[in-house]
């Protein structure tokens, strides 16, 4: 659990794993420069480093990230919610960009996705087309690419969720941020480095309202155990 | 590089302009034996403002009820209040206003209010986990107060959301009486290990003072003293009076300070709030009944050339004083410098009583530090019952007609700003971090689970102004009930209240009667609820060139569920449900929102509130939740039965459902008083059927009326044959009233 100065997911994300999960989870800070031989590395969401300039573009210099890439050189699994999907794409371990949200306010709310990619190892565990119901919470969540990195990510069936109604309907009534093509996460080539704007760890627990968020953990554990 | 000020010469006149009386100059003169230095002046002028002083308010504030065997320190004591909850744990909670910058610089005016509130729960050694708002803006048909209400609300999600603490719940109301002086009140509250506790007081001779968080700079010069005079069309000049606020330097500041904190290093800390150095420095001194000495040449600045009387009244944000143990000076330092925040060494805590204040070695101030604080002048104000109370009486509503169209009248109030959804609003505030909001906003109550615990928090702040117009008292005590009512409704336990007092100028007869009244209306239902004062905030001076806002008591109440899982939802669960009105219906239209928003009146008797009645009821609906009776309960409020039942449809989270009610009619009860009638003590709850027997009886064993009146249906809303309306329009109509005035702007005041 990478944490950089302003993180605030980091505890919430540790909870889930350690707490809900059992699985053994340690927090990593900024200016480290080894994670060790861990199998996830989960960039957590927040303000990293304030998120001035441009949110997650002063931590892509910090010194954990030059170990976070080489972990994912290595094929290790790297997830990055929120900020942390914004930090993936400063770093160019990601491709595209991320704009502010279309109404140029931040939104906390819950949203539905479609899953739209279930052979990586995050989403081993979903159904084609199952919706989840997970909480979306930023104001630069508006992801954008150009055309051709569109093609490739359709074509090589990167897009891991998108933005839908409960029924599962795409539409911009329900892309809550104006994402191109509806897009809530994508995936690497390699497939071993998932970005997504929902907080997978604000759904893992059903006292919080929805559970569904859980698959993509329980995914992740099931690919690290074959 | 700016230039540096020069000192002007003390004269009485300065004294004046900055807002001390020619008495007060005279005290001065008195304490110090001598002529004040103009540092010294402004220091004492800053420390007796009303902000920091209450020298208006103290002597009735004392009559509030602040024992409890659950409070850790007494009212005014500390930063904030600390309650006792069990399990070797405490929580820590405060509200504050932040009305005066807000009015010149919404956005920065309302995230520095909320940061200085976040620094007052960890300066005493707690981790804020939640933020809540109370806020009162004019009218928003007007783009003015559009403009208001964006930038306040972006102001609190743009600091809350970046430090990662949920703000989670609040109230609002628009009225014309707030034109011009928006009130924004700051709810936050933090919990710790019961060990953990630090105070705000320096104490130990010889142990090192420090100066930690960001630099110092110009911005909020005298911001205490602006905070405490009213607002004129040239108030826009005190801009530079308002700080700026920077979340992120504050994230690392709390988390430095608590691990600060575990390494047992310090004896003390304070926040540099209003009135920054100065304040911090002789509080600290005064507390620890100890002397106190610090050289300002080494205090961190961002701006060149400022003179000592700057320095001590910037009110900089992201600062903290802390008094270190001696010996541990490596340890302080050592884990500022892993955060990159400044610490330095400023002085130490000395014999005696006096705050020394040196710069480069040559003393720039010397004062006995309590001579600031607890001996600071008090006074009683004139206080006489307003010309306005006689008038407002006279109206007689029984000349008020009926609406033809009940439909029409229920969509009006839904339509109505302070009733409507405030979804566009608390979807702009991430209240989802930290992963422990039980329940989303729209309940009655905010609830969060303390995790490794069985145990869940619930808070709801709640003023209505207008009641409080009409009688102080009994609006006062009405905010009390409110509040514990809600609490009660999500089914908590309430523990304890904070209090953020809004008025106008205390210098107006009128204005402290509605003071003196409201102290006594808070204090009865303290009293008869059991819930004491913990602390809070006094902000006077809230007028602008029309006149005072409401008096406006914003009640921060803190109850216990010591079982989450006896939690219940303010919305219908099910459909088949029966439904219940649980209370009395009397003929009271006096003070509601239908009557302001259909027929125009600010008049007549608020209603009345019985606290026997209201105990009764709390004590029966927490006997339900122990036994998990109830689908969902939901307290009635502004629009009274219709709009409560129509809020029970629309849980947004789970989708509508509908209702179908048949009112028995009460002999005398005119059918609005029936529908949109405020009366109190009052709430709908629903049941699984065959389980109506145990909650009859219930409510007979604890002498609650309440009545069968319908059940829940998929869709639709029916009341009688006065209401029967889809459950979509009414849907509609609830969300879309914000949202559609916010984005047409001055277009949709011109359509209605």
């Amino acid at each position: 659990m990478i944490v950089f100065p302003g993180s605030n997911c980091d505890t919430d994300c540790w909870h889930v794993l350690r707490d809900v999960l059992n699985i053994q989870v340690d927090f990593v800070w900024h200016k480290e420069t080894n994670v060790g031989g861990v199998d996830l590395v989960v960039l957590p969401g927040g303000f990293s480093y304030g998120d001035y300039l441009r949110t997650g573009a002063i931590a892509r210099f910090s010194p954990v990230m030059q170990a976070v890439q080489e972990h994912a050189r290595q094929g290790r699994a790297v997830i990055g919610i929120c900020n942390g999907f914004q930090v993936l794409l400063e770093t160019g371990l990601l491709p595209g960009a991320m704009l502010r949200n279309r109404s140029l306010r931040f939104v906390c709310k819950h949203i539905y996705v479609k899953t739209e990619n279930v052979t990586s190892l995050f989403t081993n565990r979903l159904k084609h087309g199952e919706i989840l119901k997970i909480p979306i919470a930023h104001g630069e969540g508006n992801y954008f690419c150009d055309e051709q990195t569109l093609e490739t990510l359709e074509q090589n069936n990167r897009i891991a969720f998108r933005y839908c109604s409960e029924q599962g309907t795409l539409g911009d009534e329900f892309n809550p941020n104006g994402s191109l093509a509806h897009i809530a996460g994508i995936l690497n080539e390699r497939g071993n480095i998932l970005g997504m704007m929902p907080h997978p760890e604000r759904s893992s627990e059903s006292m919080l309202g929805s559970g569904d968020g859980r698959k993509i953990w329980e995914s992740i554990l099931s690919a690290a155990n074959v | 590089m700016a230039t540096m000020l020069e000192e002007p010469k003390v004269t009485k006149e300065l004294a004046l302009v900055l807002g001390l009386t020619e008495e007060e100059y005279a005290k001065i003169w008195q304490i110090l034996g001598r002529e004040p230095n103009y540092t010294e002046l402004g220091i004492y002028s800053v420390m007796w403002s009303e902000h920091c002083s209450y020298k208006n308010s103290k002597k009735w504030l004392k009559r509030l009820p602040r024992e409890g065997n659950r409070l850790l320190v007494k009212a005014g004591e500390e930063n904030a209040g600390v309650l006792d909850i069990g399990d070797g744990l405490v929580v820590v909670f405060k509200i504050e206003s932040h009305n005066h910058p807000s009015a010149v610089e919404p956005f920065q005016g309302a995230a520095t209010g909320l940061g200085g509130i976040i620094r007052d729960i960890f300066t005493m050694g707690a981790r804020p986990i939640l933020g809540m708002n109370s806020l009162r803006f004019g009218s928003l048909d007007k783009v003015q107060n559009q403009n208001y209400l964006r930038g306040v609300v972006g102001g609190i999600a743009h600091y809350g959301n970046c430090i990662g603490i949920p703000t989670i719940g609040g109230e609002i109301y628009f009225d014309d009486f707030y034109e011009g002086n928006p009130l924004v009140n700051a709810f936050c509250l933090g919990l710790m290990r019961k060990e953990d506790l630090i105070r705000g007081s320096a104490s130990g001779v010889g142990n090192p003072v420090y100066y930690v968080g960001a630099a110092t700079g110009r911005d909020g010069l005298g911001g205490a003293s602006f905070a405490s005079r009213e607002l004129t069309d040239a108030s826009g000049e005190d801009r530079p009076a308002v700080q700026v606020g920077d979340p992120f330097m504050e994230k690392l500041l709390l988390e430095a300070c608590l691990e600060l904190n575990r390494s047992g290093a310090i004896v003390g800390m304070q926040d540099m709030g209003a009135a920054g150095l100065t304040c911090s420095t002789c509080e600290t001194a005064s507390r620890g009944h100890s002397g106190i000495e610090i050289d300002l040449a080494k205090v961190p600045r961002r701006e060149t050339g400022m003179i000592p009387f700057e320095v001590m009244l910037s009110e900089s944000q992201e600062r903290m004083l802390v008094i270190a143990k001696k010996g541990k000076e490596k340890v302080v330092e050592d884990i500022f410098a892993k955060w990159d925040l400044h610490s330095v060494k400023l002085g130490e805590v000395k014999e005696g009583n006096l705050m020394r204040v040196l710069e480069n070695g040559k003393v720039v101030a010397q004062i006995p530090a309590k001579s600031l604080t607890d001996e600071a002048p008090e006074y009683e104000r004139e206080s006489a019952e307003p010309q306005y109370l006689k008038k407002m009486r006279e109206l007689n509503l029984d000349r008020i007609p009926e609406p033809n169209d009940f439909n029409q009248t229920l969509l009006r109030l839904l339509d109505t700003p302070t009733i409507a959804s405030k979804a566009w609003i608390y979807e702009q505030y991430d209240h989802m971090v930290r992963t422990d909001t039980v329940f989303l906003p729209g309940h009655d109550a905010a609830l969060v689970r303390l995790k490794g615990t069985r145990k869940g928090i619930a808070i709801s702040t709640d003023c209505n102004g207008l009641y409080c117009y009409l009688d102080p008292c009994e609006g006062a005590k009405i905010a009390v009930a409110e509040t514990a009512r809600n609490v009660v409704c999500s089914g908590a336990k309430p523990l304890a209240i904070t209090n953020c007092l809004n008025f106008g100028n205390p210098m107006k007869p009128e204005i402290f009667w509605q003071f003196r009244k409201t102290i006594q209306g808070i204090s009865e239902a303290c009293e008869a609820l059991g819930t004491p004062v913990t602390g809070g905030n006094v902000s006077f001076y809230n007028e602008n060139p029309q006149g005072a806002i409401y008096p406006t008591p914003t009640i921060g109440m803190v109850g216990i569920l010591e079982d989450i899982d006896d939690r219940i939802p303010s919305f219908f669960q099910r459909e088949g449900d029966c439904i219940y009105l649980v209370g009395d219906t009397a003929d009271e239209l006096g003070g509601s929102q239908y009557m302001l928003t259909v027929h125009g009146f600010r008049a007549a008797k608020p209603p009345t509130l019985d606290l026997k009645k209201e105990l009764a009821l709390h004590k029966f609906i927490l006997d339900c939740a122990k036994s998990k009776l109830l689908s969902s309960c939901h307290d009635l409020s502004e629009g009274g039965f219709a709009v409560a039942l129509t809020e029970c449809l629309l849980d947004p989270f789970k989708g509508t459902l509908g209702a179908r009610v048949e009112l028995g009619l009460t002999s005398g009860v005119r059918t609005d008083s029936l529908l949109f009638g405020e009366g109190q003590s009052r709430a709908i709850v629903s049941v699984a059927k065959g389980k109506n027997g145990k909650l009859e009886s219930k409510a007979r064993a604890n002498g609650v009326p309440c009545r069968l009146i319908g059940e829940v249906t998929r869709t639709g809303l029916k009341i009688n044959h006065w209401v029967d309306l889809s459950s979509e329009l009414l849907e509609q109509t609830y969300r879309g009233a914000i949202p559609r005035r916010m984005e047409l702007g001055e277009s949709w005041a011109v359509k209605e």
